[in-house]
């Protein structure tokens, strides 16, 4: 009797215990918050896709999977290279994985034709890498951010470039999307020489420039502007050497020669590729400590400089944590999420910088130029700044 | 106008055309002899351009690079044929579009597996590097004139094939009536291997041509059969000699017009809507050229004689 009376009082005490425990494994797991990141993780285009995949793993590593104490995932999904699969995979996310807040975004088309089914949804869209016109400007929303740059941004930085080179006519060739077009404009924004030729070419399946390349040798230039990112980049460079543009015509690049394009032109001894110049926000041997742990550790991971992409991604899924942190993982509270994500208060790979009006950050752009490092591998490094605090030209359309 | 400039677009339309002759060769000879539709030709170009690509990074020779594309694929394209689409020549269109269809997945998805995902890419050899001087001032890359060689080369080589062997013979009587070649003896099923196995190699050269500028990618067959089933249908479904002058014209067409419709348009549109124009037109005329021709020869301009 004496026993079993024991028994039921511990079990009186141990039931609502183990009933408590239970609970709060399911708090616990309903508080860990989803990140969703859409990038191209198939095609051949998933060469960046993968660069991003592996930096957004390494931020996860080194934040130990937690902003602050609240613990957070990030699930992918894959766009495909094309704007109609990025829209499912962004629906996919949003309405199966009940994802908290949306990241990634390669493509400036996949962006336009996804951002609506995020910001119809409630939720808040950071950018890691397109930065098309229309959300910098008219169509701006509160709840989209953009953490790389404005599409027109890194070229009007070149048009500067240009201009202190003397150079006095310019040709010019992108491809025919929505990224294309704002890399063009933006050039020719900055640009004081004359233009003489353009070429928009089909996006993405033209890869042969045999006719655009003979235009542009009989129109004569001082410099060839092109933007061609991911493996276009690599196919226009070979055959630009071997048009008979090559080492004659400087080629001028946005977002065509980066570290995941090195590698093979180094391999393929493309000497001409060395000393070539072009902008950007960020270099691998920018100098804060946030870079060169962000870097080192990268290169410690998986053995290759990060791309710019790659830079891009750590600091979204750093930037979102940010803000996870201070609203102490509570996704619902938007405007506070929102009010954090416009302080932007962590520490990014491209040093110091501002979140502007538009969501979109007021940052230096620099020249960088293709060198060999110590071991004698490709990069890129940093030279000069270009544009300082350089705000959008957007902006000042965008009204929230 | 600058005659160098039409000189040498002239030359990267002819160059593209050539090209385009070599796959649609080898499709317009399944299509008219077998009376079957191969999605999975621009297949046998990019493993051509993979197989092709391997072996030259691994010798450094692009001759024994192209000997291997060209091998291989046709190794592969007899190998695809005996396993998988021997059973589908009975069934209808639509069925050999799904079974073909589901092998560029399949071979896609493949090369992916197999190599990186971004391709292979293969430096040009050093003795086609660079550009030589032609006559009148014409500055042109070494490599694309190769390739033009090299194709021309090729077409007589078929030419020959097929109007002067015993086996050229039997492809022409298989293209204008099968069952009576087969009731006179030829051994149908062994000349459909072959004449498979003929048009999955020269898919390969050509794609094995052009790696060193395009590199080998998954997918790259896509971008070209589209095009390619263009020119069989344009030259006459079945005729080697209508795929030759029709894939020429093509790409003519589209290097043409690549180069001077913007040019043609700002005559009467501002300059803001033929930039956009231009790109999209130019892309579009092939398949207007193609609807004209249907117009007035629904069979094509060089359809094969049939009784």
């Amino acid at each position: 009797m004496r026993t079993a009376k024991k028994l039921s009082q511990i079990s009186k005490v141990l039931l609502p215990a183990v009933a408590l425990s239970f609970v709060g494994v399911t708090v616990a797991q309903a508080d860990k918050v989803k990140i969703g990141f859409v990038t191209t993780l198939s095609t051949p285009a998933a060469v960046i896709g993968n660069d991003m995949r592996d930096a957004v793993n390494l931020a996860v590593k080194h934040l130990g999977g937690k902003a602050g104490d609240v613990e957070f995932e990030v699930v992918f999904g894959d766009d495909e290279f094309n704007p109609q699969k990025g829209k499912q995979a962004t629906e996919r996310l949003i309405k199966q994985d009940k994802v908290d807040i949306m990241s990634g975004y390669i493509w400036s088309h996949v962006l336009l034709a996804s951002s609506k089914t995020v910001l119809d949804a409630g939720k808040i869209l950071i950018s890691a890498n397109a930065g098309p016109s229309p959300l910098a400007g008219k169509n701006c929303n509160k709840n989209f951010f953009n953490i790389s740059w404005q599409n027109d941004q890194t070229p009007m930085a070149m048009g500067e470039v240009l201009n202190k080179k003397g150079v006095k006519s310019l040709y010019i060739m992108a491809p025919n999307y929505a990224a294309g077009k704002n890399m063009v404009a933006g050039v020719e924004r900055t640009f004081k020489g004359e233009i003489v030729g353009k070429d928009m070419t089909k996006w993405p399946d033209q890869i042969d420039w045999s006719a655009e390349m003979s235009k542009a040798k009989a129109a004569n230039p001082d410099g060839v502007f092109i933007f061609y990112p991911g493996k276009h980049g690599g196919a226009f460079m070979k055959q630009y050497a071997e048009s008979g543009l090559g080492g004659k015509v400087p080629l001028y690049t946005v977002f065509t020669v980066d570290s995941i394009g090195l590698p093979k032109f180094q391999s393929a001894n493309m000497e001409a590729v060395l000393g070539s110049t072009m902008t950007q926000f960020w270099a691998p041997d920018l100098d804060n400590a946030a870079n060169k742990k962000f870097v080192d550790g990268f290169k410690a991971e998986y053995g290759k400089y990060p791309s710019f992409y790659a830079a891009q991604s750590y600091d979204a899924i750093n930037y979102i944590a940010s803000a996870i942190k201070a609203v102490g993982g509570d996704m619902s509270k938007t405007d506070d999420l929102r009010a954090a994500l416009e302080a932007a208060d962590f520490a990014s790979v491209r040093g110091d910088f501002k979140m502007g009006p538009n969501h979109f950050p007021i940052q230096n752009f620099y020249s960088r130029e293709v060198v060999k490092d110590a071991d004698g591998v490709w990069t890129t490094s940093i030279r000069d700044v270009v544009l300082a605090n350089h705000q959008d030209t957007y902006a000042a359309e965008c009204n929230m | 106008m600058d005659w160098v400039l039409i000189a040498e677009q002239t030359l990267n339309g002819v160059q593209l055309g050539i090209l385009l002759f070599l796959l649609a060769a080898g499709l317009t000879l399944t299509f008219g002899i077998m009376d079957f539709v191969n999605l999975a030709h621009g297949t046998m170009y990019m493993m051509g351009a993979f197989f092709g690509a391997t072996v030259m990074l691994a010798t450094k020779s692009y001759l024994l690079g192209i000997a291997a594309g060209v091998a291989g694929s046709m190794l592969l394209g007899c190998l695809v044929e005996r396993v998988a689409l021997r059973s589908l020549y009975e069934r209808n269109h639509l069925d050999q579009v799904l079974a073909t269809f589901g092998l560029i997945l399949f071979f896609n998805e493949l090369a992916q597996v197999i190599w990186p995902t971004d391709g292979l890419t293969v430096p040009f050899p050093t003795w086609l590097g660079g550009t030589v001087m032609l006559p009148l001032g014409i500055e042109y890359s070494k490599f694309r004139l190769a390739i033009i060689g090299a194709g021309l080369l090729v077409a007589l080589g078929l030419w020959l094939l097929v109007t002067k062997t015993r086996l050229g013979m039997l492809i022409r009587a298989g293209a204008s009536n099968r069952q009576m070649a087969g009731a006179l003896g030829v051994n149908i099923p062994l000349l459909f291997t072959i004449v498979f196995g003929v048009g999955a190699g020269l898919a390969g050269l050509a794609g094995m041509l052009i790696t060193p500028i395009l590199g080998a990618t998954a997918g790259m067959g896509e971008v070209i059969i589209i095009q390619t089933f263009v020119v069989i249908v344009i030259g006459g479904i079945g005729s080697v000699r209508g795929a030759f002058i029709a894939a020429i014209i093509t790409g003519l067409i589209i290097g043409l017009g690549r180069s001077f419709l913007d040019v043609l348009l700002l005559t009467f549109l501002s300059p803001n809507a033929a930039e956009s124009a231009g790109p999209a037109l130019s892309s579009m005329l092939i398949y207007i050229f193609m609807a004209v021709v249907l117009f007035f020869k629904p069979q094509g301009l060089f359809p094969p004689k049939s009784g």
